[in-house]
């Protein structure tokens, strides 16, 4: 997030939601937006779906899933075209104005209407709303990134708050709700083939021989492979060893059955985790972690607020420290590391990453214990960033960028005639690995089902409650029907939580060209009733 | 700014405090029982009453505003048996399951019963209510009990101006005030998001987590391990990206229960997952307890001492990377470890499995 949570629930006078549905996914989020529009702050919702905050929505746009660049390429235009830029932040701030005007000109309020299956009047109202807020705000989610032009839909977006001047500024800004606990963490530490630690380049050479001189090793040049792409290299045999830690893939990736066979073809499997997942079953090697409760550490929220974990209880006797483990692999094979304890490793952290090099485990259990500190947070002094590009963007100038829309990798056919979009729902997470343990959970929401529309349900004889099987290209599953008018006619909604009719058997393991993330918000399904 | 006077003592406050954000400013300690913070303030108990020079009676301090020259006495004999006798009137209005809990002590003690307690309320001997309310109990984590309620109205503060799910609300029958909370059998057709602010908010335990329960239940804990009170460490939530600040309650060795904090983020909200749903897991009797390694004879994974299994690990790998280099291996990490695991976990990749390829589940 550009933006804080507080800075927006406090100071924006519009939100823009796009394909977000926190209630569900990011409760207290959601609780902080109900705050913001009882203070009197809009609200446009723009999501397939309806969701839970679409009914406290001034605004809701169902777009047709995968519709997102249209969307925003067209709220561009009308921008523009109502007078509703903000000249002085274009002139001084950005480049590329003129480029992707002539671009989004296409992009008529009528065209935009038909392709995202939106009122145009709601089109240009949201435009008007969007336009005219002294602070606008937008928020999204996965579903804006989990398409094939997930980064189009992102930079898309950006263009609608630099068109407008709502960067650096209160209540504003481009912020995407990050969904996992230390999603933000894991990136920003270098979990990424290209990055080390705060983004640093691996191809940059200068970067490289700071990180070979600490570390005191040659490190390889290589540009790595994004792990969504190491799928299909286990299958050609390029990638021949796994070192998996913490992560069901087999529940949580798309295309479960392709998942099955690259894990199936390689040589050497390691996971490390708290428990026998269904991905752990297949390894040749499981290795008892730790849980956050058992470790002194800190995550990154969606904010970039580092805030400590403190270790509660002893782990299971059996099980090790994670940090322990690695460090053990590491001088197993050749690597001397000595044994650190977590606020050590932050220290480390911070002379490696210029965005961490005022972070510590004594300035976040002193000073800084009840807010944390907000990379960049660059010296010892240095009280965190709430805010991001207040007077500048970090490349100086913010680039416009000229996403085109395309549509989806897979379309409804006569064959498979609806659209699946995948989801959260509020009382589990992920895989289950975790609430799946808590016995209410699972009474409440303990099973796979499928959102269908009323006229759909209708015209195939399925009723609310029914068993039915659902079909694509890569699979088949049993789930249960769940009839009403929260998704339009066409589209389909399952939860990725549940074993039983686990959505992704499904899913389609169609790449992002950039970011590659799996289109798991479409794909072609059928619909049978069983007999 | 305001100039008054607190106990004899010059302050300065704010224009529209409080008397009592006045005096917690200045660290002056005025019992208070109906009032939370960014949550609820009706006013209704008079357990904050101070006295104001010139005024005939107390006030209550959580809802006057402090004015120019005002001179406050948080502290006399006369307020030690007012705020006692308003104590007093909440319990005798109810029936004897109040009374009894007002009177405990010790680790399971409630708000009220510790007020009790600091005020020296005797628990009246004749109560006029009984306690023949049925207690509401449908939603799997939430309970009320109207015998134990003190209809302070923080339960509604809590749903109504902090989670603002509106599905808790107060209503009148005759001249009682009662709490409509959406725990019953018709729970599910509620908003009721089972976030649990409320039994957080509450003082008197009537509205509870059923999971307190459970826990009073004989559990086996660790050996050697007792703790007389509870703990409560302060941590981070391990579900979402919000970053929620809880405190984990520590009893024996075990994790039993989960309250918010004031975080930046989540302002002492917690939902369903980060209250109910973030520790059980933890001494889930199917954690991994040793390696496991699949054999070469059964095919099977079987138990395994750490030596040989980071052994297999570590010469596995060593023989990968020597004779097919280290893009022939990929390491994932974990979104929901921290950041010291991931960093150490990327730094392993590089410098001894000597691969570029890691990422995290951040696409997935």
């Amino acid at each position: 997030m550009t933006n804080s949570i507080d800075d927006i629930v406090e100071h924006a006078d519009v939100i823009m939601l796009v394909g977000s549905n926190p209630e569900e996914a990011h409760p207290v989020i959601g609780m902080r937006i109900r705050q913001a529009v009882e203070r009197g702050c809009r609200l446009i919702v723009v999501d397939p779906r309806r969701i839970g905050l679409a009914s406290k929505a001034d605004i809701h746009l169902r777009v047709r899933p995968g519709t997102n660049v249209a969307f925003a390429n067209g709220m561009v235009n009308l921008l523009i075209s109502l007078g509703l830029a903000d000249d002085e932040f274009v002139r001084e701030r950005t480049e590329g104005f003129r480029i992707m005007q002539a671009q989004v000109e296409e992009f008529t309020a009528d065209y935009v209407a038909r392709t995202c299956g939106i009122a145009v009047q709601d089109l240009v109202s949201a435009a008007k709303m969007y336009g005219t807020a002294r602070h606008a705000a937008i928020l999204y989610c996965l579903g804006v990134t989990e398409h094939t032009t997930g980064t189009d839909g992102v930079m898309a977006l950006s263009n609608i708050a630099m068109v407008t001047g709502n960067l650096g500024k209160p209540g504003s800004g481009m912020n995407p709700l990050r969904g996992q606990n230390n999603v933000q963490g894991a990136c920003d530490m270098g979990a990424g083939p290209d990055d080390y630690p705060g983004y640093q380049k691996v191809w940059d050479p200068k970067v490289r021989a700071k990180f070979e001189q600490t570390w005191g090793v040659e490190l390889p040049d290589w540009a790595g492979t994004k792990a969504t792409e190491c799928f299909p290299a286990m299958l050609e045999g390029k990638i021949k060893g796994l070192y998996l830690f913490g992560e069901d893939p087999v529940r949580t990736d798309p295309d479960t059955s392709h998942v099955l066979k690259s894990l199936a073809a390689l040589d050497f499997f390691v996971v490390q985790d708290l428990f026998l997942t269904e991905t752990a079953k297949l390894a040749d090697v499981v290795l008892p972690g730790r849980c956050y409760a058992e470790k002194e550490g800190t995550f990154t929220n969606t904010e970039r607020r580092v805030q400590r974990v403190r270790k509660a209880v002893e782990g299971p006797e059996g099980s090790r420290l994670d940090t322990e483990i690695f460090t053990e692999v590491m001088n197993r094979m050749g690597y001397v590391q000595p044994k650190l304890s977590g606020a050590e490793l932050m220290d480390e952290i911070a002379t490696l990453t210029p965005t961490y090099g005022g972070i510590s485990h004594a300035r976040l259990d002193g000073e800084a214990f009840d807010r944390g500190l907000q990379w960049p947070c660059t010296d010892a002094h240095h009280p965190g960033t709430p805010i991001m590009h207040i007077s500048s963007f970090s490349g100086s100038v913010g680039a416009f960028s000229t996403p085109d829309f395309i549509r989806s990798a897979e379309l409804p056919d006569d064959e498979y005639p609806f659209v699946l979009m995948t989801g959260r729902v509020l009382y589990q997470y992920n895989a289950c690995a975790m609430t799946g343990r808590t016995p209410g959970t699972s009474e409440i929401a303990g099973d796979s089902f499928i959102e269908i529309n009323t006229c759909d349900a209708g015209a195939l004889g399925i009723t609310d409650g029914e068993r039915i099987r659902v079909s694509s290209r890569r699979g088949t599953v049993e789930t249960t029907a769940r009839v009403s008018s929260k998704t339009n006619p066409g589209e389909t909604w399952m939860p990725f939580h549940f074993q039983d009719g686990n959505a992704n058997w499904l899913t389609h393991a169609a790449l992002d060209r950039v970011s590659k993330a799996p289109e798991y918000k479409v794909c072609a399904i059928k619909i049978e009733k069983l007999q | 700014m305001h100039n008054i006077a607190i106990n004899g003592e010059p302050v300065i406050a704010r224009e529209g405090a409080t008397i009592l954000e006045a005096a917690r400013k200045v660290g002056v300690r005025i019992p208070t029982l109906c009032f939370l913070k960014e949550r609820s303030g009706v006013a209704s108990c008079r357990v904050c009453v101070v006295e104001v020079e010139g005024e005939p009676y107390p006030v209550p301090a959580c809802a006057t505003p402090v004015r120019d020259g005002m001179e406050i006495t948080t502290d006399s004999p006369k307020l030690a048996a007012y705020r006692k006798m308003a104590l007093e009137l909440i319990l005798s209005s109810k029936g004897a399951a109040l009374a009894s809990l007002a009177c405990e002590e010790g680790a399971e003690a409630t708000e009220l019963s510790k007020l009790c307690c600091e005020l020296g309320v005797q628990v009246p001997a004749d109560v006029d209510g009984t306690d023949a309310l049925p207690v509401v109990e449908g939603n799997p984590f939430l309970s009320y009990d109207p015998n134990l309620c003190i209809e302070c109205q923080r339960c509604v503060g809590a749903c109504n101006a902090a989670a603002r799910n509106h599905s808790l609300q107060s209503r009148m029958r005759g001249s009682h005030v009662l709490i409509d909370a959406p725990f019953g059998a018709d729970w599910r057709a509620t908003d009721c998001e089972s976030c649990g602010n409320c039994a957080q908010a509450c003082p008197t335990g009537a509205l509870s987590l059923k999971s307190r329960r459970r826990s009073e239940a004989p559990v086996e804990t660790p050996a050697g391990v007792q703790d007389a009170e509870a703990r409560f460490v302060r941590t981070t939530c391990p579900h979402c990206g919000v970053g929620c600040q809880l405190e984990l309650e520590v009893r024996d060795g075990r994790i039993v229960g989960a309250r918010g904090a004031q975080g930046a983020s989540n302002r002492s909200l917690l939902c369903v997952k980060g209250r109910s749903a973030s520790y059980d897991f933890v001494s889930s009797p199917d954690r991994l307890t040793s390696p496991l390694v699949r054999s070469p004879e059964t095919g099977e994974l079987e138990p395994a001492t750490w030596d040989e299994a980071l052994d297999v690990v570590a010469s596995r790998f060593t023989a990968l990377r020597d004779e097919c280099g280290g893009e022939s291996i990929a390491a994932f990490a974990c979104s929901r470890s921290t950041n010291e695991d991931v960093y150490l976990f990327q730094k392993m990749a590089r410098t001894a499995l000597r691969s570029n390829n890691i990422d995290s589940c951040a696409r997935v």
